[in-house]
């Protein structure tokens, strides 16, 4: 597993706390204006940056992560330019960063050569949507030889054969799907998130993450006491673009992550399971 | 295994292409729909259903046609299999049978379904009207109005078309977008994939269920002509009918094969969807195969003039043919497709689809190449009705070169 992984879950694990993962898509609208927000997310208590590499044809992904993969896309968000957004970040933070993406963008450098390149520049672990556990076989030596976790989702449809097979797969932490469907904010709650996380963590001791519909802190309240990680994609992403239109101060939208934080940081002190 | 199941591998490997590169909430149902089909399709009360239901309803068996004036046209005997004949109007509809009846032998009630050209649409929308179950198909915008008719014939049906206004709005946007609704409705509803694409086993059992083509032609071929064909020609989109001509030819070693690709408006990026002739190796929309992409691997939007070939990706198996030399594949123009088009409904009486029009314009660009002795069957994979409005519209602007 990547250090800087390992060091975070170690240390929240100590304290009981579990972490807050925040998704945006690289060059949303301009990969100078993802620089500031990593910073700002950070600042307001971020602890695992999630950086979606846009594809063209994103079909995990619902509505809100697809248009800003366009919008990054416009930007000229490549491979090479997030690399070089990522090294910028990495002068100043040292959090743990992971790169969301699909296949196809890191087949095509070469994937050995994108493992290395993507590691160079200090991504930790990488998310890739649409390579499940049984095609990685092919792409795990090079995943190890670069030291980048290999980070796979676990969905409520998987069964306990599949489950067997991703933990043997993964490293890092393990991506808990709360519910059927595409990346969105949900309203209401699914009770396939529990029963998902219940499940899995016969399986492994790594950390469970749990994600996909996460929008308001008491949703990220609930989350933080079950999982090991809650993170928070699109609510942010749809907050963000607002921002950028004018239609939301930007006061308001770091509130909302400070508070999404402190609910998923204070989760297991406020109640006690 | 039944002897006509020649792969893919068990994980769903055409060599090296195929797969099922889907997220991780779509394998067990994609697990579940693999036991399933293997399972019906071994089932002879299911088989006896599919058989029955293709004859009665679909009116199989399709004729072998021998057309005598194009035959002349380009110094070859030229067969032509008239899917074009089958109910609704094209090759689509067996597959559409197929999937509708495993769909209620799984007990999903609600199916769904993208389509491009409107053919599939219309096939799986039927279906579900005889089966009694609810339908949606995906449908780009601009695929909507390039085939208007279709669409009015899919809202006929009973069924809810949703326009997809993402993207270049075509059939890749549309593949995209029924993924997402089966993503999120999986435990309800059966994807009623439209061609050999997409994650194992679509690519295996559309082929299964459209290899009933190439099974009658190889039937009829031998009555007629007392020989195997010397050449097999047809249009590929995705590859549907093109796999079910084929595949039950394949062990015939001196039965030659085609694939006719669009060309569009010639090979440049964005203007063609030739992906023999300009794709990589690239994972889209479940499968690793040839794709027209750029070199930081994003799609490349496509042009044809036939919606149904507009796509930026090819079958896996399609692949594998050509790696191992049984198939060649190629490409003509739009405008070589309407020639085509125009050349059989003068010389035959036939209104091609744009898409089947592609095989027919290659074989008038090969007169010189054919011999007298040569036998030839093109799958005619359509019928054109939903192709007039459009080159109506085509020949008033002046654009159409016949």
């Amino acid at each position: 597993m990547s250090d800087r992984l390992r060091a975070l879950f170690d240390r929240l694990r100590a304290n009981n706390r579990a972490a807050f993962i925040t998704y945006i898509a690289a060059g949303d609208p301009t990969p100078a204006r993802t620089a500031d927000y990593v910073r700002e997310l950070v600042a307001h208590g971020a602890d695992i940056v999630e950086l979606g590499l846009a594809f063209s044809d994103p079909l995990a992904d619902g509505p809100v992560n697809a248009a800003a993969a366009e919008r990054a896309l416009r930007a000229g968000a490549t491979l090479p330019v997030v690399l070089d957004l990522v090294r910028s970040i990495r002068r100043t933070l040292d959090i743990p960063i992971v790169l969301y993406s699909y296949l196809n963008p890191l087949l095509a450098p070469g994937f050995g050569r994108a493992m290395r390149r993507i590691s160079a520049a200090g991504v930790d672990g990488v998310l890739i949507l649409d390579l499940p556990a049984d095609e990685a076989a092919p792409y795990l030596p090079d995943l190890r030889r670069a030291g980048v976790a290999p980070i796979f989702l676990v969905a409520p449809t998987s069964t306990d054969e599949r489950m067997r097979r991703i933990a043997r797969a993964a490293d890092g932490f393990v991506y808990c799907v709360s519910r059927t469907g595409v990346t969105g904010a949900r309203r209401t709650w699914s009770a396939d998130a529990r029963v998902v996380l219940r499940r899995m963590r016969r399986h492994t001791a790594l950390p469970l993450a749990l994600g996909f519909g996460i929008s308001s802190p008491d949703q990220a309240t609930e989350a933080a006491r079950w999982a090991d990680a809650v993170v928070v994609g699109s609510a942010l992403v749809e907050r963000l673009a607002r921002m950028e239109r004018g239609e939301e101060a930007p006061g308001a939208v770091w509130a909302w992550v400070g508070a999404m934080a402190d609910a998923i940081h204070s989760a297991r002190r406020s109640s006690p399971p | 295994m039944p002897r006509d199941l020649t792969g893919p591998d068990a994980r769903g490997w055409f060599g090296p292409y195929g797969g099922r590169h889907v997220p991780e909430t779509l394998m067990a149902p994609l697990e579940e729909l693999e036991r399933e089909f293997r399972r019906a399709w071994r089932d002879p009360a299911f088989r006896r259903e599919f058989e029955s239901q293709l004859r009665d309803y679909v009116g199989r068996p399709t004729p072998l046609d021998f057309a005598e004036r194009f035959s002349q046209r380009v110094g070859a005997r030229v067969y032509l299999k008239r899917e074009d004949l089958c109910h609704t109007g094209a090759h689509k509809i067996n597959n559409a049978l197929g999937q509708v009846l495993l769909a209620r032998r799984m007990g999903k009630r609600r199916v769904i379904a993208e389509t491009g050209a409107g053919q599939h649409g219309v096939a799986t929308a039927t279906m579900a009207a005889r089966f009694g179950l609810e339908c949606v198909v995906y449908m780009g915008r601009v695929d909507m109005e390039r085939q208007a008719l279709n669409v009015v014939r899919m809202r006929m049906l009973g069924a809810r078309v949703v326009p997809v206004t993402a993207g270049q709005q075509t059939l890749k946007e549309a593949i995209s977008e029924a993924m997402r609704d089966w993503v999120t409705n999986v435990r309800t509803t059966h994807y009623v994939l439209g061609t050999v694409f997409g994650a194992h086993p679509y690519p295996m059992m559309v082929r299964e269920f459209q290899s009933v083509i190439g099974r009658e032609a190889r039937r009829q071929i031998l009555a007629a002509e007392k020989r195997l064909p010397t050449l097999l020609v047809a249009c590929v989109g995705g590859g549907s009918n093109a796999m079910g001509l084929f595949a039950p030819f394949l062990r015939d070693r001196g039965v030659a094969m085609v694939g006719v690709e669009a060309g569009g408006r010639g090979i440049r990026p964005g203007q063609h969807a030739a992906r023999f002739a300009a794709g990589r190796p690239g994972v889209l929309q479940g499968a690793r195969t040839l794709v027209l992409q750029d070199r930081h691997g994003q799609i490349l939007p496509t042009h044809s003039v036939s919606a149904g070939l507009d796509y930026a990706a090819v079958g896996p198996e399609h692949v594998l043919l050509h790696e191992l030399g049984r198939a060649r594949y190629t490409w003509v123009s739009d405008s070589t497709a309407i020639r085509g088009f125009e050349t059989l409904a003068r010389l035959e009486g036939i209104l091609p689809a744009l898409e089947s029009a592609h095989a027919i314009g290659w074989l008038l660009t090969r007169r010189a190449k054919l011999r007298r002795s040569d036998v030839v069957i093109v799958n005619l994979s359509g019928r054109g009705d939903k192709d007039v409005q459009q080159l109506a519209e085509r020949r008033l602007s002046g654009i159409a070169g016949g």
